[in-house]
């Protein structure tokens, strides 16, 4: 696992606001098909440092590298399109559109059809066949023409990680997927995400430890905005740091 | 064709309606020659609403100057025909041109600050072109206006007759171009990105999509298609004055755009209609005091809630994509 | 020069005086209202109907030209303006589009379309010239720059000194936590209202000689009280004073200098600081 190459890191990264330090000198590494956990208590800064990586928040210190280029001044958009895509912790969905009409606007876009304006969307073929497998795949084809608005919490949460497919990422970045998500529901989820094609390198915030286990071979915990420690499931799982952190003191004085 | 192929270009097709509305539009000149005055304003003024729709309905933006566009538009359009070409379609060409430039320039100025700067600026542009038109008099005409342009014959056949006749034709025809044009560039990716951008611009720019250069570009367009009806104005009525740029122009045409609902294109051509006609019913009582009335009718309709307002209206805007 | 100095100041000091309500309200209630010159026309016309019709001397003139518009004020807060605080930018900007409207053609109906002249009282009149005529001082310029001065003082050390000044600016900072806090927001947008709009009003009064007063004075003034806040901000009133300042001996200077471009400047100017600094060139901080 670790001889894959590295397709994002980051060194060193520093995020402030004001006097806090959300985010302390945090230095990452994201190898080629990795499935990647970050854990750590609330407010540990995980999401902040997602979006560092993707551009919503600019670093106060340090650099990150995308598929061995540096981004760390390069716009949000601009980092999506060079394969870098995550999904929300909270959805970020378009509510006038139906899933289809979300699907299709992001497969055209990805597509590079957002120059061309004189064809309607959807005369593509390619658009039609990917929209198709994409619904299929996180099963949104019943409710396909259903304005995102009023569908099911569990749907919505699905089409939340279908738009982020839909772009073609090198790299994905999931914050807390099942996040609010019932429990009848997450197994479709974490099913959809575990069948992800092995190339695609995935970095995923989660609370659920039992996903965060069962998914991850890598984990990186993080406190208080910096790295606690970092390794394979089975030494974070018998670390006692970690155990600390989680849990309390794990021994009373005598 | 799929199922979920015509499920995504619904929208983009042109219903039955729309079609009908454009034929009624065509025949009325026949019908009453002597209102082809007042139909080629409507027609005009549709279009120059549907651009601003571009603006307040695409992007958000609250434009208080759109017509320093209009005035634009007239001006150059006047000028040519009266000291290069006096052919239609040529000044047409020309105004466009010149708004696009201008319309380009000013886009790079609303896409930093606030709403109240934005405002401004829209409202500064009105009022700086306003004051040079004033003020260069030896070319503008100044306060009286830019006379005496003659018109030549639109494609250089049909002459510009005293009813009006032509000139509605004319005006309706362009105003049926750049809606085509208008409709099926909305109805394209570049258009879904757009709707992305209104409807979530975190998550637009999250899978790609650049918003400023989307805002900039429709920005542009806008002022170009406002130019276009400028043109029109002007040579419709052989006249362009400083009016052209006022703040009543602009104010107006928000106020249109709120009675036909905004960010879908037939709510610039439903507003222009009712206004005008409310227009020519309230000036036949009161002629002066139309901008009390009008003041009053915005106090009202934004009090009481502009959604229930236009909900008749909203009755064939389709769910989804425009 | 000096001339054009002082009389850009009293200018200024008389658009600081009409702005620094829209200034304030536009910082507390985040609400663009153009309304605010109607109020300030109401003051003019206030002052010119009592001069004409009840020989009511100018100076007496003035309190009232300050009470009916801050009354007036109060009442479209309560009753108006209130519904609107959490409507979206555009539906304020065409509530207050309307209201002017309103106004404008009020006004064009009772009062008729031609500018009024106010008769300034003989001791008000005349001039003092300085240094053989470099600096030529009209005596109603200096008094509305004392008077101005004077207000703007009593201003800040209210906002500075009084406990409604600190709820003010708590107010401004945030909203709901100084509701949290047990301020009773709604009273200070209504007093804040009032005032700003009083002071609209003198402002009018005491400029309707300066600036001329006529129907469609809210509208052309409109973007001149915009330039004060935009470039102000809304975060202090020193910003919008010294906007103000700036904004008047611009146009004094460049109507002299260069009559042929006249307001042509001013305009320039403005879509220039607000490209190169859109919060204002004053202000704390984006808004």
């Amino acid at each position: 696992m670790s001889q894959a190459p590295i397709v994002l890191e980051c060194q060193n990264l520093v995020k402030r606001f004001g006097g806090i330090a959300a985010t302390q000198h945090v230095s990452l590494q994201l190898h080629q098909g990795a499935r990647h956990a970050l854990i750590g208590p609330n407010g540990a800064g995980k999401t902040t440092l997602i979006n560092l990586l993707t551009g919503v928040l600019q670093p106060s210190e340090g650099s990150i590298q995308l598929l061995g280029e540096d981004i760390t001044q390069l716009a949000l958009y601009l980092r999506v399109r060079r394969g870098m895509v995550r999904t929300f912790q909270i959805n970020q969905l378009f509510d006038s559109f139906t899933p289809l009409q979300t699907l299709a606007m992001t497969v055209s876009q990805h597509f590079g059809l957002g120059s061309k304006w004189w064809k309607p969307i959807g005369t593509d073929a390619r658009v039609i066949d990917r929209c198709e497998a994409l619904l299929e795949q996180f099963h949104l084809t019943e409710v396909m023409n259903q304005p995102t608005r009023v569908l099911a919490y569990g749907k919505r949460r699905l089409l939340e990680i279908a738009i982020a497919l839909a772009c073609e990422p090198r790299v994905l970045l999931l914050d807390e997927p099942v996040a609010g998500v019932p429990a009848g529901e997450r197994k479709e989820l974490l099913r959809t995400v575990s069948a992800l094609p092995a190339d695609v390198s995935i970095l995923l915030i989660e609370h659920d430890m039992d996903l965060v286990f069962s998914f991850a071979n890598r984990m990186t915990v993080l406190v208080n905005g910096a790295v606690l420690t970092e390794g394979t499931p089975e030494q974070i799982a018998n670390d006692d740091k970690v155990r600390e952190v989680y849990l309390g003191q794990s021994h009373v004085n005598a | 064709m799929s199922a979920i192929q015509t499920s995504i270009m619904a929208p983009s097709r042109f219903k039955s309606w729309e079609l009908m509305v454009w034929v009624v539009a065509f025949v009325m000149p026949f019908l009453m020659p002597n209102y082809s005055l007042l139909i080629s304003e409507i027609a005009i003024t549709a279009l120059f609403a549907l651009s601003l729709d571009l603006v307040l309905g695409y992007t958000g933006i609250v434009s208080l100057g759109h017509a320093a566009f209009f005035g634009m538009g007239a001006y150059a359009a006047a000028l040519f025909a009266k000291h290069v070409n006096p052919d239609p379609s040529f000044g047409l060409v020309i105004a466009l041109a010149v708004t696009t430039a201008l319309g380009a320039f000013c886009s790079l100025t609303i896409m930093r600050g606030s709403d109240l700067t934005r405002l401004m600026v829209t409202l500064g542009m009105a009022l700086i072109l306003q004051e040079l038109a004033n003020k260069l008099d030896w070319l503008t005409g100044g306060a009286d206006g830019l006379q005496g342009v003659m018109m030549g014959p639109v494609l250089g056949r049909f002459e510009f007759d005293l009813y009006g006749q032509t000139a509605a034709w004319y005006a309706i025809t362009v105003a049926l171009l750049f809606f085509i044009l208008m409709r099926r560039w909305l109805s394209s990716s570049f258009g879904a990105n757009l709707q992305a951008i209104r409807d979530n611009r975190l998550r637009a720019m999250s899978i790609g999509i650049h918003v400023h250069s989307h805002l900039a570009i429709v920005y542009t367009v806008a002022a170009a298609v406002a130019g276009v009806a400028g043109g029109l104005h002007a040579q419709t009525t052989g006249f362009a004055s400083l009016d052209v740029f006022s703040f009543d122009r602009s104010a107006d045409l928000m106020l249109m755009l709120v009675i036909g609902g905004t960010g879908w294109l037939w709510g610039g051509i439903a507003g222009a209609v009712v206004f005008k006609f409310l227009h020519s019913v309230i000036s036949a009582i009161t002629p002066q005091y139309w901008t009390f009335w009008i003041g009053l009718f915005l106090v009202v309709l934004v009090s009481v809630g502009r959604e229930k307002f236009i909900r008749p209206l909203t009755w064939f805007k389709k769910e989804g994509a425009p | 020069m000096l001339t054009i100095l002082f009389d850009g100041i009293a200018y200024g000091m008389l658009l600081f005086i009409l702005a620094v309500g829209l200034a304030v309200t536009m910082g507390l209630m985040n609400f663009i209202n153009l309304a605010h010159g109607a109020f300030a026309m109401a003051g003019g016309y206030i002052t010119v109907l009592l001069m004409q019709h009840a020989s009511v001397p100018f100076l007496a003139c003035l309190p009232i030209a300050f009470i009916v518009p801050a009354l007036l004020g109060a009442l479209l807060e309560k009753t108006l303006y209130r519904r609107m605080y959490s409507k979206p930018h555009l539906d304020q900007v065409l509530f207050s589009i309307g209201l002017t409207f309103m106004a404008v053609a009020s006004i064009d109906y009772f009062v008729g379309s031609s500018p009024q002249i106010i008769q300034l009282p003989e001791y008000l009149k005349g001039r003092t010239e300085l240094w053989d005529g470099a600096l030529g001082m009209g005596h109603y310029r200096l008094c509305i720059i004392a008077v101005c001065a004077l207000l703007t003082v009593l201003l800040q050390s209210v906002l500075s000194q009084t406990r409604f000044g600190s709820r003010l600016r708590a107010s401004v900072d945030d909203q709901r936590v100084a509701a949290g806090l047990g301020i009773d927001v709604n009273v200070v947008f209504l007093v804040t209202f009032a005032v700003g709009s009083g002071l609209a009003g003198l402002g009018g009064a005491m400029g309707a000689e300066v600036l001329g007063l006529d129907p469609i004075f809210p509208l052309k003034f409109m973007i001149y009280f915009l330039i004060v806040v935009a470039v102000g901000g809304t975060s202090s009133i020193t910003g919008p004073l010294l906007a103000a300042l700036l904004l008047g001996i611009a146009d004094v200077a460049g109507k002299y200098y260069i009559p042929k471009l006249g307001a042509f400047i001013v305009y320039s100017l403005m879509i220039v600081v607000l490209i190169w600094r859109p919060q204002g060139l004053f202000s704390r901080g984006s808004k």
